[in-house]
């Protein structure tokens, strides 16, 4: 799953990196295919080449070697709603049909079953960036038809597609789990099947969703980690396997 | 330390430390707990460990904020028991990391709200009234606005300071500075006290000026286990171990007992503990200087 992430960035991109395992595959990309990618923290390092991986997204050795460090207002208005970001990097507690993803509660807002963090930089990520990934493990429970709150909105905001000017990017553009790719759908913004990893059925993947899944035909193949891939995770990248296994 | 929150955070008050991940000053929470101050409203975009300790310490009536987590690990549990009980023991008011720096830029500007272009398609709006829009009087677009953030008092750490508040600091720089500025009342807290001859060396360095600040406090190791660059590293191993600490609220009281109301400062608390200089003292890397000369 993090190979695949990592897969989808393009060197050069400039990246927004959020907190776990969008960290890693940014790190991974930046290692294998994209050593000119632009690493982007909200906490205000651009350019960051951390020697470690970040257990926090505000870590020192983002700082480190940085091109630039610059206070949170410039990283929010200059960079992110300014335009600059190419690729922002989400995860969810819950992610639904049409992409929204909810890290605020579980249950209802005001008596919630399970308070999550809340949106931190993510909701203006989502708004923002010019094409958004997504990186989640299936569960019915992560992929419900519908979120409890959208913290960051997805492919189809109350029923319409993205408009400019108040929903300047693209959105979420894929979706990538443990066992496949999720893509919205053109016509409709539904998230559907794309690619099924190698070993994988279609059944598995609908196990772990909370709605009929359509899957499109053709498939596209996905290439299993190459020993590099799997040998920087586990012994540069996640040495104490906090991430990965 | 003591002087400076007796005499400056007052039951009551909106209060704000800040510090994203970096320079967070625990000293102050700490003193704040011990000195029992209660019916705060704490403000700070990520709560942190710091607030945790300040919620389950029974110090807060209220929390502003857009991250409520433990960076890394999972979630702040004195808080998660303070707004999962039912009544609710802790009011809330959320908004995402970009309204609350824009929340601050506006108190610092001495402006009544900060536009921004956020929130549309979500939740957020419905869940905190004060998340409104507003019309661009030149193009007609639709904006989020949120309005300003003037807290009675922030606290915020740094590296070095003179005696008379300049303040430099280097590293994450977060919100200090839009913090300083918005609030009516500022204490920082220096890691070290430098003649004022070393802040007009190097006056890019200068985040908040002296005339802005009410006290000064020197405190080392006064952000542990957050850290200041330079100085020492964030101290992940306590983060992680915070989640088994503060899972049931006995573990939580009896870290307060031993960490908090059992040393009476900074100095007591790092003498409890001290295998943190080995630990987490920073490697030196000094940057290229610059010719400010003309």
């Amino acid at each position: 799953m993090t190979v695949l992430a990592a897969r989808e960035i393009r060197d050069g991109d400039v990246v927004f990196v959020g907190i776990g395992l969008p960290n890693l595959a940014c790190n991974l990309a930046r290692a294998t295919h994209a050593p000119n990618m632009v690493l982007i923290y909200e906490s205000g390092a651009v350019g960051a080449v951390p020697e470690r991986v970040p257990p926090s997204i505000g870590d020192p050795a983002l700082v480190t070697g940085s091109l630039m460090v610059c206070p949170m207002s410039d990283i929010f208005q200059y960079f992110l709603q300014n335009g600059l970001i190419e690729v922002g990097f989400l995860g969810g507690a819950q992610i639904d049909r049409f992409g929204n993803i909810n890290t605020t509660t579980i249950g209802p807002y005001d008596a919630p079953k399970i308070r999550l963090p809340g949106s931190g930089g993510a909701c203006e990520i989502a708004v923002h960036a010019r094409r958004t990934l997504i990186i989640a493990k299936l569960d019915k429970r992560t992929f419900p038809e519908k979120v409890d709150f959208i913290t960051s909105p997805g492919t189809r905001p109350g029923g319409r597609a993205r408009r400019k000017p108040e929903l300047p990017g693209a959105g979420p553009v894929k979706v990538i789990t443990n066992m496949g790719i999720l893509e919205p759908s053109p016509e409709n913004g539904e998230l559907e099947l794309t690619a099924l990893y190698p070993g994988v059925i279609l059944e598995q993947v609908q196990a772990g969703i909370g709605w009929p899944l359509k899957a499109r035909r053709p498939l596209a193949a996905v290439d299993l980690p190459t020993e590099r891939e799997i040998r920087l995770l586990r012994e540069k990248l996640d040495p104490q396997r906090t991430h990965i296994k | 330390m003591k002087e400076a929150i007796s005499s400056l955070v007052h039951d009551g008050d909106t209060l704000l430390i800040e510090g994203f991940t970096h320079l967070i000053c625990f000293a102050a929470g700490h003193e704040i707990i011990r000195q029992g101050r209660k019916d705060l409203t704490l403000a700070r975009l990520t709560p942190d460990l710091i607030y945790d300790q300040i919620i389950g310490a029974g110090c807060a009536k209220k929390m502003v904020f857009s991250w409520a987590g433990n960076p890394g690990v999972g979630s702040l549990h004195s808080f998660r028991r303070a707004v999962e009980s039912r009544p609710p023991q802790l009011q809330t008011e959320e908004y995402s990391h970009f309204g609350m720096v824009a929340r601050l830029s506006a108190g610092a500007a001495n402006l009544p709200f900060w536009p921004l272009r956020n929130y549309a398609g979500t939740d957020l709006p419905g869940a905190n009234p004060s998340i409104r829009t507003v019309r661009c009087p030149f193009t007609g677009e639709e904006l989020a606005a949120v309005p300003a953030l003037r807290p009675d008092i922030a606290i915020i750490h740094a590296q070095r300071a003179d005696e008379a508040g300049n303040t430099q600091i280097w590293g994450l720089l977060g919100v200090q500075k839009e913090a300083c500025f918005a609030s009516k009342k500022v204490i920082v807290v220096a890691e070290e006290i430098v003649g004022e001859s070393v802040i007009r060396s190097d006056p890019n360095r200068t985040v908040i000026p002296g005339f802005k600040v009410d006290a000064v406090v020197r405190e080392p190791w006064g952000a542990h286990p957050s850290y200041a660059q330079g100085y020492y590293d964030r101290d992940n191993r306590f983060y992680t171990e915070w989640d088994s600490i503060s899972r049931q609220p006995e573990g939580f009281k009896r870290y307060l007992d031993e960490f908090v109301y059992g040393v009476k400062d900074r100095a007591e608390y790092m003498k409890r503990q001290p295998d943190l200089p080995g630990r987490l003292k920073a490697k030196e890397l000094i940057c290229q200087g610059v010719n400010y000369g003309y």
